[in-house]
């Protein structure tokens, strides 16, 4: 399959590990990534936090570039997807607004472009089977907690995604990788986002708490699939604190059997190496 | 005269607030309710009472993550997140600024990197920042282990039609 593929600001910068591994995943699994052209940044937080309008703009740029394909945008950022959906629901809902986005970015917005994030179009149009079929390294030993965090999920009539409160899209690839998913009540507990520049402190203490339920949950690890919550997990738990986190596309291209992966956890600063030499799996 | 309820209301363009009866689900699942002055469902009511001063001064707009968790419980579909944006933005507009300055900050060095380039640069942004907020030493090791790891190029691809973005940002400008 074909899709349009928007990666967003971070997954160039501090989220490379998450760009290259959604790419060598889905190019494993066959799915064609075609980069929107001359595509520019979604406003993330800090557009909406503050002014409306360019919060809607933002993104309407990039979706009426994307609507000249007649084809599915994936987008693995999960703050530019929410992004994403939001300026979909409300140029959707209020045609005021809609014409006057129109007139700020110059173009006719359709609304025809699918938003998709990776674990949508992986389990819905992949299908979990044809994934496992891919599968050479089972992920036995690795008992992850799967952390979907905030904005892949609500709210729910703009993300239409997955549970809001017990999501298991992430669940599933997860166990058809091999590993041993562990259930817990924080899967959609923030991680305080945007705040970690800012008010670093708190962000410590959210980080700290969601490792210590990790713990109690029986996990060894993190999965997410957001670049903030993984800054957020990777490199804001104090002390001894801290699990290994990955991107789940690291995972499934470590399962799969790819280039790549060591490279990846290098960038990581929780090192998850020592972790996955001690369970065979590098 | 519009009263601060109906301001706020208008500006919200959805599920008028006056629908909340103080159930406190929201207040009960936000995760930084334990950082705020004020609970998200007491703000429903100070808007209410007229409260603009105190609520527009107030560090709790501010701490706001935006983690939808609100809305995506209220029982009777209330915006509360909408609501955190709208009088964060009223408090810009109005000129009395943000309790939690650096919050602020970051917003503005964030979007002003979005206009230089149509896309972020992360070190750029962060330097941006800390001029601006003064904070120049924290994170300064795990900045320099980002470095040396490739993660913060200082040269990144840009947009290239950076007309089209100067225009959403000039069309959109608050007074």
């Amino acid at each position: 399959m074909k899709v349009s593929y928007y990666p967003g600001c971070s997954l160039h910068g501090t989220a490379k590990e998450y760009d290259q591994s959604v790419r060598s995943v889905s190019h494993a699994l066959g799915i064609e990534l075609e980069e929107i052209e001359d595509w520019s940044c979604c406003g993330a937080t800090s557009a909406h936090s503050t002014n409306f309008k360019l919060s809607i703009a933002l993104p309407a740029r990039n979706l009426i570039a994307a609507e000249k394909k007649a084809q599915d945008v994936m987008i693995p950022c999960a703050a530019c997807f929410n992004r994403f959906k939001t300026a979909e629901h409300h140029l959707g809902q209020d045609p005021e607004l809609k014409a006057e986005v129109e007139e700020i970015v110059g173009g006719r917005y359709q609304g025809s472009a699918a938003i998709r994030n990776p674990i949508d179009i992986i389990v819905r149009d992949i299908g979990l089977e044809a994934l496992a079929a891919k599968v050479v390294k089972r992920l036995a030993g690795l008992k992850p907690v799967s952390y979907y965090g905030c904005l892949l999920l609500r709210p729910p009539d703009v993300c239409r995604f997955d549970d809001a409160e017990n999501p298991v899209l992430l669940d599933r690839i997860l166990a058809v990788l091999g590993a041993e998913v562990r259930p817990w009540s924080f899967k959609t507990d923030c991680c305080g986002g945007s705040l970690t520049i800012s008010k670093t402190e708190i962000v410590v203490r959210m980080v700290d708490k969601l490792m210590e339920m990790a713990r109690e949950a029986g996990a060894n690890c993190l999965v997410t699939a957001c670049p903030v919550c993984m800054a957020n997990l990777d490199m804001r738990s104090s002390g001894d604190a801290g699990l290994p986190v990955f991107y789940f596309t690291e995972l499934a291209a470590l399962a799969m059997g790819q280039e790549g992966p060591e490279g990846w956890f290098r960038l990581h600063r929780t090192d998850p190496r020592p972790l996955l030499k001690g369970l065979q799996l590098l | 005269m519009k009263t601060f309820l109906e301001e706020v209301n208008e500006k919200i363009n959805g599920v008028p607030i006056q629908r909340c009866y103080h159930c406190r689900k929201c207040t009960a699942g936000c995760p930084m309710a334990f950082a705020m002055e004020h609970n998200p469902n007491r703000v429903v009511k100070m808007i209410q009472m007229e409260k603009r001063e105190e609520v527009l001064a107030s560090g709790t707009i501010w701490l706001c993550v935006s983690c939808e968790t609100c809305i995506t419980r209220c029982p009777n579909e209330v915006d509360v997140a909408r609501m955190m944006d709208v009088l964060r933005q009223m408090a810009i507009e109005t000129g009395v600024g943000a309790k939690e300055k650096n919050i602020l900050k970051f917003h503005e060095a964030f979007l002003a990197n979005i206009r230089m380039g149509g896309r972020i640069n992360e070190p750029t942004m962060m330097v941006h920042y800390k001029l601006k907020s003064g904070d120049l030493f924290s994170d300064m090791v795990m900045g320099i282990d980002m470095f040396r790891k490739g993660k913060l190029s200082l040269v990144s691809p840009r947009t290239r039609d950076m007309k089209s973005v100067h225009r959403i940002f000039e069309k959109t400008r608050q007074s």
